[in-house]
């Protein structure tokens, strides 16, 4: 049996392969075919359509920097050696020759100065590290406001939010890793931060180093979760993330033939493989240029960690940037419980509570507005932030405090550069922290639905051409066109929402049944969402404002083509031949 | 595959506009000029040329830069490193570019349009499962076992405490280490009564006369650099700290610190008290002191108060003396632990 | 010129300030100090001492300094006892060397932290302060080129001083002035400034006299051995090349960050952008175009 491919190539009208006489492939796929059965699993996804648009990408990017630590990840553990056995430096680096440090120092430096490429990769390494976690946010904000992660789909959000939380993990079990001043300093908080923790915190600390700060056992065992333990569970999740992608199918923008039983765009072979096959390159060719071109923690500037040693400006890799940064704005707070025992407020808020918090709203995102809304359908048609700005208001509310709590984890470099004063942003920001999302929410619901509105208005009144039309009676008014059909189909592509009003059991006697605590304030959360939307027009009220524009339209015909330029009417032009005056 | 015509959805009463379908599909230059396919059939491959020239310059740049410790610098900058990474992104660029290319000029662009699957199971395929469910969990009896299941679960159950037990060796408890030798633990350090105060990374002492009005030292115990690998590391990470010398007048002793200073010379723990980063950045003027982690600032003339940030204590604070030979010394160890707050520190 | 060249790694990032703009203001009023200086008698290069010396430091403290650190340099007080200008009688001529040779004095506005400008007086007048203030009680005297030069030490004993001044550095000069001399910021304002480009003279005298609001580290807590160590760190990495590329002001991880999110993503995002993108179209129709759509659109 050869591979039958009439199934499924029938659109670009090629004849199948399979003649009578098998040719060298054919030979090698009938081979494969008759021991894995590939042309069944295949014949469906080889002309897989996707959807294509710029935001759809994103995900990819992490993907593919993904792949890329996996590569330069590898080429690293050929020469790093995650020892904490102190010895003394022999190797190339002037400055430091004769330093007692770690051997995961010691080989760090051996990898940057004494192997060709080296210090590329793990330039590279880091560069993908950063730019692999930045690219999961960038997608969740895509998926988020456009609502994608709504049913069917509420499963990949919850795998992508535990990739964003293993992906900082592994970020910090790898920055640790070189053992030098400034990922040292980073463990040494770590330590603190574990040590907050109430009842068992230095018990956690003296299990995980292995005895008393720092011990010799942390290096070698976040070398294992880096290597091992994290990515493991990463490739899997990473793996179950593309398999429930391409079973759900992508979602797509609402738009002409599009709907939600279908899914238009380009097949799998060839058009989205080249496309995704040539972001691959194009994401390990900038990961490259950026490692080869911008320095990235030179930890031979650094040195080998030293208890006693910090450098100002000691901050953690960005995406651990926000606690680090609550860390720095949070009061002193500390309570004396009787018998002696502290609870560290100052560092468990901003460390031990609010980030696992944080996690948790995001996982919790989806589930609490379905709930709200009540909505049991399948959605495949993506919505427009402007279209949910409730949503959209919550995640911005979201990112300004992540915003906020980030920049203040950078408060010293901001002291510096913009000639500040680091106590006047903490105080600050101890404010902003509260204000800001509040501020950043109703800002952007109201623009949300201005936005909404004037969505409204060009498709009830058309679109504004910029051209003033002076009526007979001297008003002044733009002269509006009617948007095309596909852009106007567009614009009314989405659901009509009504706030959920709890259905109230009526007893025998026709008395409604109160209504339970949880039901009133899904319903206030509900009207919160929805009541202040703009809704679409119904099929009347289009008709009746086309009309009404078409009337309009007719009115001005006569004026078109005919334009003023301001020196007709100054005296000092003929007029003859003009034709405003007067013209209907 | 269906056609774009079949793909219209006709228009519910309520929806104001029906669906117009998939636009009529348009060519590009590509499909219709032979010289503009030509072109970007070109360009294609000129990128992929592109790409194996600068491979070829990687290979090169590989073997002809010197690296280890007599670097071949180009511009100030290390030159096998940027010319590697820019040789390496370029070829990698030319491949992606060229392959990106090459989908959106030269390859079919029709749009395609492929019917959704519901992602639910048909109902004939949930009742074959619940049956075979049924048939697997009657066949076994596990439903009219309970005896058997529950055993089985609390047996299974149970066997997530070895998991648990097993991690009881990563390190010893806190209890354990304390004063198992000289200074161990959470709550001692090296320092003990006569212990010079000596200079970091020299190790040579001081003498109160040495040092003049606004000095700072970064200090450590007599002793440590006899110390070797991790308990060197241990102490080092409890034991530092900052000695500065200041107006007498300027300090406001605590209470029952009267006699800690020498000469306004005193001596602090330089491991913050917040989370412990080491912490040195002192001010002469002011007697503040700041940690540059998180901006914890303490008053050092005034028992190492916090005036600023997120710690909640004081910097411990070291009894400080002369001995006979007139160096720095300790009175005592610390009066209470050093570094950062835990649980049962003050138990 | 900075072509395949080791000695000249030295990159001009050192000099991008971020006081640019209060530099400019502060060059502006220092123009006329300037101006003076260039038509006042050329600078000597006669170091030794002389009382003609200290009268002639007296007169210019009277015109310069006075107002702020008293007829006598016995320092000004204001009514509500905080310092004006600090007294000097025991600062010594190291102090002054540094304070005016850098333009830190005299300051534009009393009560911010004095920046680096160029200096307002002149080598010889310098000289002349110096030995005026250094009458007025003890303090360090200017160091020699010997004090903090590695010149005369054999390449092994060079590299050891290089490689024990880079250990005193990060011990205690890098929680200020960051791990590559870049500067760091203080409480209420201040800063530690940066150490690039800064000469062995004025950094030696910094460590001996601590200005301002750094502490000091006279030879009784650093010898002076050990700050020529640190000289002689800071000098040999400022000459290193840049191995891994642009340094991005070596300012750590916040730098880094922003730089994965502006060039990284930006980029990623920019191409992801290009390649959904649609392409260009014609209006004309293919060759046979019936046929073509009616067998595969």
């Amino acid at each position: 049996m050869s591979i039958d491919t009439s199934k499924v190539a029938d659109t670009n009208g090629t004849s199948s392969s399979s003649a009578a006489k098998p040719t060298k492939a054919g030979v090698v796929a009938n081979w494969a075919d008759e021991r894995l059965g590939l042309a069944t699993a295949m014949k469906k996804n080889l002309r897989k359509v996707f959807p294509d648009h710029w935001s759809f990408m994103l995900g990819e990017v992490a993907l593919w920097s993904f792949v890329v630590l996996l590569l330069t990840g590898v080429f690293l553990t050929l020469w790093f050696d995650p020892s904490m056995a102190e010895g003394e430096y022999t190797g190339s680096y002037d400055p430091m020759r004769g330093v007692e440090m770690s051997q995961s120092m010691k080989s760090t430096l051996e990898i940057s100065f004494d192997v060709r490429g080296g210090l590329l990769m793990r330039q590279m390494h880091h560069w993908a590290a950063m730019i692999f976690i930045a690219s999961m946010m960038v997608h969740m904000m895509r998926v988020y406001f456009t609502g994608a992660y709504r049913k069917p789909r509420e499963i990949n959000w919850v795998i992508g939010c535990l990739l964003l939380f293993l992906g900082t993990i592994e970020g910090f079990t790898g920055y640790s890793l070189p053992d030098d001043l400034l990922s040292g300093t980073g463990v040494r908080a770590a330590d603190g931060f574990m040590k907050a923790t109430p009842v068992v915190g230095s018990y956690m600390s003296f299990f995980l180093f292995g005895g008393e700060f720092p011990g010799d056992s942390i290096i070698p065992r976040l070398y294992v979760m880096h290597v091992l333990l994290i990515p493991g569970i990463l490739l899997g999740l990473v793996a179950a993330h593309m398999l429930l992608l391409v079973y759900h199918k992508h979602t797509q923008w609402p738009g002409p033939g599009k709907t939600e039983a279908n899914v238009v765009g380009f097949p799998m072979l060839p058009v989205y493989a080249a496309k995704a096959g040539g972001f691959f390159f194009i994401v390990f060719g900038t990961i490259a240029l950026m490692g080869g071109l911008m320095t990235i923690n030179p930890i031979w500037k650094y040195g080998p960690y030293d208890p006693t040693k910090v450098t100002a400006g000691s901050q953690p890799d960005w995406y651990m940037g926000w606690p680090d940064g609550l860390l720095r704005i949070i009061p002193g707070w500390e309570t004396e419980l009787p018998g002696g025992y502290l609870i560290s407020w100052n560092v468990m808020i901003p460390i031990l509570i609010l980030p696992p918090l944080m996690l948790t709203v995001l996982l919790l995102l989806p589930f609490i507005e379905a709930w709200i809304t009540g909505d049991k359908r399948e959605h495949h048609l993506l919505e427009r932030p402007r279209n949910r700005p409730t949503q959209t208001a919550l995640m911005v509310a979201l990112m300004t405090f992540y915003g906020l709590s980030w920049a203040a984890g950078g408060n010293d470099i901001i002291a510096i550069k913009l000639d500040l004063s680091i106590n006047q942003i903490t105080y600050f920001m101890r404010a902003a922290v509260f204000i800001g999302p509040v501020i950043a929410f109703i800002i952007a619901r109201r623009w949300c639905i201005s936005l909404q509105r004037h969505d409204e208005g060009k498709l009830l009144h058309g679109y504004e051409t910029g051209v003033i039309m002076r009526a007979p009676d001297g008003g002044y008014s733009e002269k509006h066109l009617p948007i095309s059909e596909a852009e106007a189909y567009t614009l009314t592509a989405r659901d009509r929402e009504t706030p959920w009003s709890p259905e109230r059991e009526i007893d025998e006697n026709g008395v409604p049944a109160p209504n339970s605590r949880l039901n009133s304030l899904r319903a206030k959360l509900s009207t919160l969402m929805y009541a202040d939307n703009v809704q679409k027009p119904t099929a009347e009220e289009l008709d009746e404002a086309r009309h009404h524009a078409e009337h309009e339209l007719a009115l001005q015909t006569a004026m078109d083509g005919v334009s003023a330029d301001g020196h007709q009417f100054d005296g000092t032009h003929p007029v003859e031949g003009e034709s405003l005056r007067g013209g209907h | 595959m269906t056609t774009h015509h079949e793909s219209q959805v006709p228009a519910t009463t309520e929806e104001p506009l029906a669906n117009p379908g998939l636009p009529e599909h348009t060519w590009r230059p590509t499909d219709v000029h032979e010289s503009a396919e030509k072109r970007a059939e070109r360009q294609v491959a000129s990128l992929y040329g592109a790409s194996a020239v600068f491979t070829l310059l990687f290979v090169v740049a590989y073997f002809s830069l010197d690296v280890d410790d007599n670097w071949t610098t180009f511009g100030g900058y290390g030159a096998s490193t940027v010319a590697l990474g820019a040789c390496l992104g370029a070829a990698l660029l030319c491949i992606g570019i060229g392959t990106i290319q090459w989908a959106r000029k030269l390859m079919a662009d029709h749009e395609m349009v492929e019917m959704r699957h519901a992602v639910r199971s048909s109902d004939e395929d949930r009742q074959e499962t619940l049956a075979a469910l049924d048939a697997g969990a009657g066949e076994s009896g596990i439903t009219r076992r309970p005896l058997i299941r529950n055993s089985l679960l609390g047996a299974v159950g149970l066997l997530g405490v070895p998991a648990v037990v097993l991690l009881r060796d990563l390190g010893p408890t806190p209890g354990q280490v304390a004063n198992a030798e000289e200074g161990t633990g959470l709550e001692h350090t090296i320092w003990a009564e006569g212990v010079r105060v000596v200079r970091d990374v020299v190790g040579t002492p001081i003498r109160p006369g040495d040092l003049i009005i606004g000095d700072l030292v970064n200090a450590v115990p007599d002793g440590l650099f006899d110390l070797e690998g991790i308990e060197l590391q241990q102490q080092k990470a409890k034991a530092a700290v900052i000695v500065v010398k200041m107006e007498p007048g300027d300090i406001i002793p605590g209470e029952g610190r009267e006699d800690w200073s020498v000469d306004g010379i005193q001596v602090y723990s330089k491991i913050c008290s917040h989370v412990g980063c080491p912490i040195s950045l002192y001010e002469r003027t002011t007697h503040h002191v700041l940690c540059p982690c998180h901006q914890s600032t303490f008053d050092l003339a005034d028992s190492a108060k916090v005036v600023f940030g997120p710690a909640a204590r004081p910097l411990p604070q070291l009894p400080l003396s002369v001995d006979g030979e007139g160096y720095l010394v300790a009175q005592s160890d610390f009066t209470e632990p050093v570094g950062p707050s835990y649980w049962e520190r003050n138990a | 010129m900075r072509f395949l060249n080791r000695s000249a790694g030295r990159l001009s990032r050192h000099r991008r300030k971020p006081l640019a703009g209060l530099v400019v203001l502060l060059l502006g009023l220092v123009l006329t100090g300037g101006l003076y200086s260039l038509f006042s008698p050329g600078a000597q290069a006669e170091t030794s001492t002389t009382s003609e010396d200290v009268t002639k430091g007296r007169e210019l403290f009277i015109v310069g300094c006075s107002f702020c650190h008293g007829q006598n340099g016995e320092g000004v007080l204001t009514d509500n006892g905080t310092q004006y200008g600090p007294a000097l009688t025991d600062v010594g001529a190291a102090s002054v060397d540094f304070q005016v040779g850098t333009g830190r004095m005299p300051m534009a506005q009393p009560g911010q932290q004095a920046v680096r400008k160029p200096a307002v007086y002149t080598e010889e007048e310098i000289a002349q302060l110096a030995a005026y203030v250094d009458s007025l009680g003890t303090g360090p005297a200017i160091p020699d080129e010997a004090d903090y030069s590695t010149e005369g030490l054999s390449d092994e004993e060079r590299q050891a001083a290089i490689t024990r001044g880079g250990q005193i550095f990060l011990t205690n000069c890098t929680a200020c002035h960051n791990f590559d001399a870049q500067g760091g910021a203080m409480p209420r304002g201040g800063f530690a400034p940066s150490l690039r480009g800064v000469e062995p003279k004025y950094i030696y005298e910094a460590l001996l006299t601590g200005p301002q609001s750094m502490p000091s580290f006279s030879n009784g807590n650093l010898t002076p051995e050990e700050k020529r160590d640190v000289i002689a760190y800071l000098e040999e990495t400022s000459e290193m090349p840049s191995y891994g590329g642009v340094g991005l002001g070596a300012l750590g991880p916040v730098a880094e960050g922003l730089f994965a999110w502006v060039v990284g993503i930006g980029a990623l995002v920019g191409f992801a952008v290009w390649i959904a993108a649609h392409t260009t179209r014609t209006t004309r129709r293919k060759d046979g175009d019936i046929d073509e759509t009616g067998a595969h659109a």
